[in-house]
């Protein structure tokens, strides 16, 4: 754990770094679009850059395509264009942009007039539809918070009629496209965004499956399996995914992650020799009962136990129990081990067709 | 904020029997205080002792300085970005912080306006600065006017020697945050040398704090940490208990605050370069208990959680509810045995610890007892 927690620094700061060029092939791309100051730079700068929601009042508006590259479970790119650009330009290679693309993620501010965003984006799809129909449309309806939820919802709703009636004119039905509100100041961004990543995932069913599989036969009320580094959950078990439960899955790998920092220090070696000495006579690996990270915390409402068990460097799985269950927690850790093993192995797959 | 101005005399009883009466008290102190009223169904009704035990701590400092807002989150379970919903304290505002269930913190907290300011000094004098055992002057380190900050801080410690010349000080320069990170260490000593040659005899201890880093709890784990009366017993008995079970470090934490009361480290432990760990893990609990309060739908003063394990290849960890107003933090070297073991013998050593939170007259014999039985397992 405190292995990633040094990744995690590192990349921090490293990630602004420009992205590789023509070696970046072959992953998949997140191209954020949308009128310039509707929160593209943002988004990203929250989601993949940890930066806290307030400091990105001073971001400078972005000149030029900025591409990152994210090292995860996954090795995605992330493109953030400026919102002055139009890329439907003749100049623009359009196979350069779009030839890879995931996702194609569409930012509108909803606290200011969307007409001409989704005009934009009407455009956009139509221009896209003829050469590259399966590109998933993400729209994000940005800045909802502060927007009471009717509100929300009739935005929500104007939009989608807009779009939908627009293109249905030019003959394309059943496009997809799928609309999410977000906003910086809450988990929504994370959680429209782990809906985005998951399409990109190709064993996603195994994943989910075998979740699903974990939550039946312990009892679990709900299993993420979480990106440590941008907090995005990659699957989950088939139970509706709720906001509370999200939250406090993705807050208690900070507290883990936070904790680790502090007590995760070398320690000296005469140390470590004397804790292997008598009366253990074991290497401190042989100790230990898992060698990566495991952690509970019981809540006092119902004794809940929150369990989280490291996956490897990048992924951790974090799973709500059901109220009592803390007694049990030797059957659920093996349980949980054997799962874990078989979402390495289905990683280990898809890793070898590559 | 609701404003108390009902004098609280009375507060002793509402420990014993007439919680009855506690609904009708707006909720900031009720807050405050319906954590302790449940733990402590049996406390000794006998006021006298209790009377003693009470400190007056006075809160003060200009007008829009932070007072009310560290000490929302300090003792009210805010976050930061909740104090701005605070207005301006009108003359004093009066809680009772039950603290380690003996200790109770009598806490003013002096509005700071000019108009509140004079009449401290002149009416009330006797009334304000009598009896009282710690001052904690804040500090605003963007004030446009240092020198009559210095002034009024001048005529406050002038009342205070002549009322309680034994009271303890500390000043807080407070807002530290606004001050660009590389000139944040020359202003603060400037500031400090300034103050502390106008503190007449007293000894001021000077913290830099923010409420928007951990600085504010380490300033006020020391300050509690002073106040705790049978501190050397516990820090005797945290040792004692370190070491049976080989522990790297042990903290104790003040349950609702968490803040850290007393901690004990190893020789190993002692190493460790994060010199900030102790306000850093109360910090992060305490965030954590905002999450885990949205997630339950209980209040944030409730109690949020039992247990916290975390096993690494470096370290284990857990934290356990201890007694009835503290939780107990381990460090430990990995392994498995090590773990079940130090929790077993901390549930153990819970009935000895248990004093902390009755009245003082029962301690006198019980913390070496601690650690006979505890090595017993």
């Amino acid at each position: 754990m405190e292995n990633r927690a040094i990744a995690q620094k590192k990349d921090a700061a490293t990630a602004p770094a420009p992205a590789p060029g023509p070696a970046a092939k072959g992953k998949p791309r997140l191209l954020l679009m949308g009128q310039r100051r509707s929160g593209k730079s943002s988004i990203s700068s929250v989601v993949f850059h940890k930066m806290p929601p307030n400091e990105t009042l001073f971001l400078e508006s972005t000149a030029r395509v900025q591409k990152d590259s994210m090292h995860s479970f996954m090795d995605f790119q992330v493109w953030d264009f400026p919102g002055q650009l139009d890329f439907l330009d003749p100049t623009f290679d359009l196979d350069a942009i779009f030839g890879e693309i995931g996702a194609l993620i569409w930012v509108i501010d909803a606290q200011d007039e969307y007409l001409e965003a989704v005009n934009r984006l009407n455009s956009t799809i139509l221009n896209l539809q003829p050469n590259y129909p399966n590109v998933n449309v993400e729209v994000f309806i940005h800045k909802v918070d502060g927007l009471s939820d009717d509100y929300k919802l009739d935005i929500q709703r104007d939009i989608m009629q807009r779009i939908q009636d627009e293109l249905s004119d030019n003959g394309i039905e059943n496009a997809p496209i799928n609309f999410h509100l977000t906003s910086i100041y809450n988990h929504s961004i994370f959680e429209a965004f782990s809906k985005v990543i998951q399409k990109l995932i190709p064993h996603l069913p195994t994943l989910e499956a075998m979740l699903n599989n974990l939550c039946r036969a312990n009892g679990f009320e709900k299993a993420y399996l979480f990106d440590v580094l941008s907090k995005i959950y990659i699957a989950t078990d088939s139970s509706p995914v709720d906001m509370p439960s999200y939250e406090i899955c993705s807050d208690y790998i900070d507290v883990i992650v936070d904790i680790s920092e502090i007590y995760g220090w070398a320690r000296p070696q005469s140390y470590i020799e004397y804790l292997e000495g008598p009366p253990w006579n074991h290497k401190l690996e042989d100790q230990v009962a898992c060698k990566d990270a495991e952690s509970c915390i019981v809540l006092s409402d119902g004794r809940r136990p929150i369990m989280l068990r490291e996956v490897n460097k990048y992924l951790a799985l974090v799973m709500v129990g059901k109220e009592g269950s803390y007694s049990q927690m030797a059957m659920i850790t093996e349980n949980v081990g054997t799962i874990v093993g078989g979402l390495l192995k289905a990683f280990e797959i898809t890793k070898a067709r590559k | 904020m609701p404003l108390f101005l009902i004098p609280r005399d009375d507060i002793q009883v509402i420990d014993d029997s007439s919680s009855s009466d506690e609904p009708e008290i707006p909720t900031m102190e009720q807050q405050m205080n319906n954590l302790s009223v449940q733990d402590e169904p049996v406390a000794s009704p006998v006021s006298e002792p209790r009377k003693q035990k009470k400190k007056k701590v006075l809160l003060m400092g200009k007008s829009g300085s932070g007072k009310s807002s560290m000490r929302s989150i300090i003792f009210s379970n805010y976050v930061a970005k909740d104090t701005r919903r605070l207005g301006a304290t009108i003359d004093v505002d009066l809680s009772h912080v039950k603290f380690l269930g003996n200790l109770t913190l009598n806490l003013w907290d002096c509005g700071g306006q000019d108009a509140f300011m004079e009449n401290y000094l002149s009416q009330q004098r006797q009334h304000v600065f009598s009896n009282v055992g710690v001052l904690i002057y804040v500090f605003d380190i963007e004030s446009r006017d240092f020198d009559r900050d210095l002034l009024t801080y001048r005529s406050i410690i002038t009342a205070l020697s002549q009322f309680s010349p034994g009271a303890s000080v500390y000043i807080l320069i407070h807002k530290m945050d606004l001050v660009v990170p590389n000139q944040r260490e020359d202003i603060y000593n400037d500031r400090v040398a300034l103050i502390q040659s106008k503190s007449d005899s007293f000894n001021a201890t000077p913290f830099a704090t923010s409420i928007w880093d951990q600085s504010l709890y380490k300033a006020w784990a020391e300050i509690i940490h002073d106040l705790v009366p049978n501190l050397d017993q516990i820090e005797k008995d945290l040792g004692n208990l370190g070491k049976i079970i080989m522990a790297e470090e042990i903290l104790l934490f003040e349950r609702s605050s968490f803040l850290v009361v007393s901690s004990w480290a190893s020789d190993i432990g002692k190493l460790n370069p994060t010199t900030d760990r102790f306000e850093r893990l109360s910090n992060i609990i305490k965030n954590f208990k905002q999450t885990t309060s949205r997630y339950t739908g209980t209040p944030k003063s409730a109690e949020q959680f039992n247990l916290l394990e975390l096993k690494l290849q470096t370290f284990s960890l857990f934290i356990q509810k201890f007694t009835t107003n503290t939780y107990l933090a381990v460090v430990l070297p990995p392994g498995e045995t090590t773990f079940n073991c130090a929790q077993l013998n901390c549930a153990l050593a819970r009935s000895q610890f248990e004093d902390l939170d009755s009245p003082p007259k029962r301690s006198a014999d019980r913390g070496a007892t601690a650690s006979g039985e505890a090595s017993a397992v």
